[in-house]
């Protein structure tokens, strides 16, 4: 059977003592396109790329990766897939160059050498390819990480928190790296605690809250399901119950109230609601108004919405 | 070439790399035996009822089995940072021989640890000790010594693995260094009393030193000794087989699991 789908997995479970870190993980990622699995800390994020790249085993369910059966065949599995992890997953004492001579020549590509400068040039590492990967910064040691896992071309690449701890321009540098992966046709599976990453990035975002996945979908399809956040800073904390009433008949959504800092929001999902229309409700309804904006939604606003609950920081798995 | 052979080379070459990179803990093992050659030599020997010299030339098969014991703390200190750093990840994620990684290690440590000791036996030489043997026993007793090295590392990469942290490992591996105390490496056993005795003769550590003084030339075997002493050759090769055959398989076997 040729699946259409680079990964499949059916109810993943993982156990660590008490903490039950994935309950019954469903993922399917179609092949050649980028797979945004997007949760806070705690949420079971790592775990899962961790199962899904055999380094851990479930304890129950089933998944195919590339093709293959996670549990029965994990060496086909290795052969076909990339991974970084959310720590550095390098030698740190060895230079970037070295490093990328070991991994290529262990994964057979006919000339490490070459391949491994070719790879230092495309991620900007030339120059610093003969210090020792310790003295890297934090974005260049993520880049010498994504470098060593597109030594050869992997069927399936998985980012743990690519982007997690970088300076903005790292940040792109990563991004990009991953749009030119999808067009070349790699499937990518990445992890993300920011929304709007998820949402340039992937054509599917998997939200996963307390290990399992909440909500699939495309990003727009999410976005318009949460909608737009609407807020308004007030002089007076006491005119609050009057402003939210204003947000709760624009937004047709419960508002929440921030007494301490005399503010208001709510999910608002129409699409047609404007900021001078919020602003003159509000004047309209005589409360003392300071600030007032519509902002796109946040991962707090996804998981108010999807799982009625502000996202758990529970201990990082 | 097999897959183990290939995967256990370029490991091999990755950690001569790293010691390449990082000579500072190889160097301080190597120069360590030298200070305590000088050290207990000339300060301590001078109080003892051994002459210095002859005391110099008894200490230097004794520094050479201490070291080669040494095995334990480098392979733990290693394998620690192996098995506890993120790179362990890329390696058990990638279609590499499970038993690739310590193997090279064990493997680059002998190659480290052939190239160390030529030092020591240099200045081993300038403050009275000889080869009195011939070459061949004087051969014979470095490929002893190389072998009871490798059996130690290997008994190094067990502990490491199975160490908790970097530091745990970094800690209990430092205080390995009173093993060699307790063997006949620094002292004569033969005034020992005899539950001590015993115990310092059943260490390994004082089957190799031996195995060394007696293939190198010179001392014969105290009146009384335990088996392993008395027959130190055979003694070497058994205490080195055993550990082998116990620590290498079950190293291989830990680090192919994974899950920290």
């Amino acid at each position: 059977m040729t699946s259409t789908y680079a990964v499949l997995s059916e109810g993943l479970e993982k156990r660590f003592g008490r903490v039950h870190a994935v309950r019954g993980l469903d993922l399917a990622v179609a092949e050649g396109t980028v797979c945004g699995v997007l949760g806070p800390n705690g949420a079971g994020k790592t775990t899962a790329v961790r199962l899904l790249t055999t380094l851990l085993r479930p304890d129950a369910g089933s998944a195919r990766v590339a093709g293959f059966d996670l549990v029965r065949e994990p060496a086909a599995v290795r052969r076909a897939i990339g991974v970084t992890g959310q720590d550095t997953s390098v030698d740190v004492d060895l230079t970037g160059r070295q490093n990328l001579r070991l991994f290529a020549r262990l994964h057979r590509v006919p000339d490490p050498a070459a391949r491994a400068d070719e790879l230092l040039e495309r991620f900007g590492l030339t120059e610093a390819a003969g210090r020792c990967a310790s003295a890297y910064s934090g974005g260049m040691r993520r880049r010498l990480d994504l470098a060593a896992s597109l030594l050869r071309r992997p069927a399936v690449l998985f980012l743990d928190e690519p982007t997690t701890g970088l300076d903005p321009a790292s940040r792109n540098r990563i991004r990009e790296a991953v749009r030119e992966l999808k067009e070349r046709g790699t499937t990518v599976v990445l992890t993300t605690q920011y929304l709007e990453e998820a949402d340039q990035l992937a054509d599917d975002i998997a939200v996963v809250d307390r290990g399992r996945v909440a909500h699939t979908g495309s990003p727009a399809r999410l976005k318009a399901l949460i909608g737009t956040h609407a807020e308004a800073v007030l002089a007076d904390a006491a005119e609050l119950p009057r402003a939210a009433a204003v947000l709760d008949r624009l937004t047709g959504a419960r508002p929440v109230l921030d007494h301490e800092r005399a503010t208001v929001g709510a999910v608002c999902a129409d699409p047609t609601l404007t900021l001078p229309r919020l602003v003159r409700e509000l004047d309209a309804a005589g409360v003392l108004l300071l600030d007032a904006r519509l902002r796109p939604p946040t991962l707090d606003d996804v998981f108010l919405r999807l799982t009625g609950d502000a996202p758990v920081k529970e201990i990082a798995a | 070439m097999s897959a183990l052979a290939y995967d256990g080379l370029a490991m091999t070459g990755r950690q001569l790399r790293r010691v390449r990179n990082n000579p500072g803990l190889a160097i301080l093992t190597q120069i360590m035996p030298i200070n305590m050659l000088l050290f207990f030599g000339y300060v301590f020997g001078s109080a003892l009822a051994m002459p210095g010299r002859e005391y110099r030339a008894f200490l230097v098969p004794g520094l050479l089995a201490a070291t080669a014991a040494g095995g334990v703390m480098t392979g733990m200190f290693q394998a620690a940072q192996d098995t506890h750093r993120g790179v362990a990840d890329r390696f058990r994620a990638m279609p590499v021989s499970r038993a690739a990684v310590p193997l090279g290690q064990a493997a680059a440590d002998l190659v480290v640890t052939a190239l160390g000791t030529v030092p020591l036996l240099l200045v081993g030489l300038a403050v009275g000790w000889r080869i009195e043997g011939g070459a061949v026993r004087a051969l014979g007793a470095v490929a002893l010594l190389l072998l009871f090295r490798f059996a130690c590392t290997w008994a190094g990469i067990l502990l490491g693995l199975l160490s908790r942290s970097e530091e745990a490992a970094g800690q209990l591996g430092a205080s390995t260094f009173v093993l060699p105390l307790l063997s006949n490496a620094y002292i004569p056993t033969g005034n020992l009393a005899g539950w001590l005795r015993a115990l310092a003769e059943w260490n390994p550590i004082s089957a190799v030193t031996s195995a060394l003084r007696g293939l190198f030339g010179g001392s014969p075997v105290p009146h009384g000794a335990a088996w392993p002493v008395a027959h130190p050759v055979a003694g070497t090769l058994a205490w080195s087989v055993l550990l082998i055959a116990l620590c290498a398989p079950l190293a291989v076997r830990r680090y192919a699991r994974g899950e920290r």
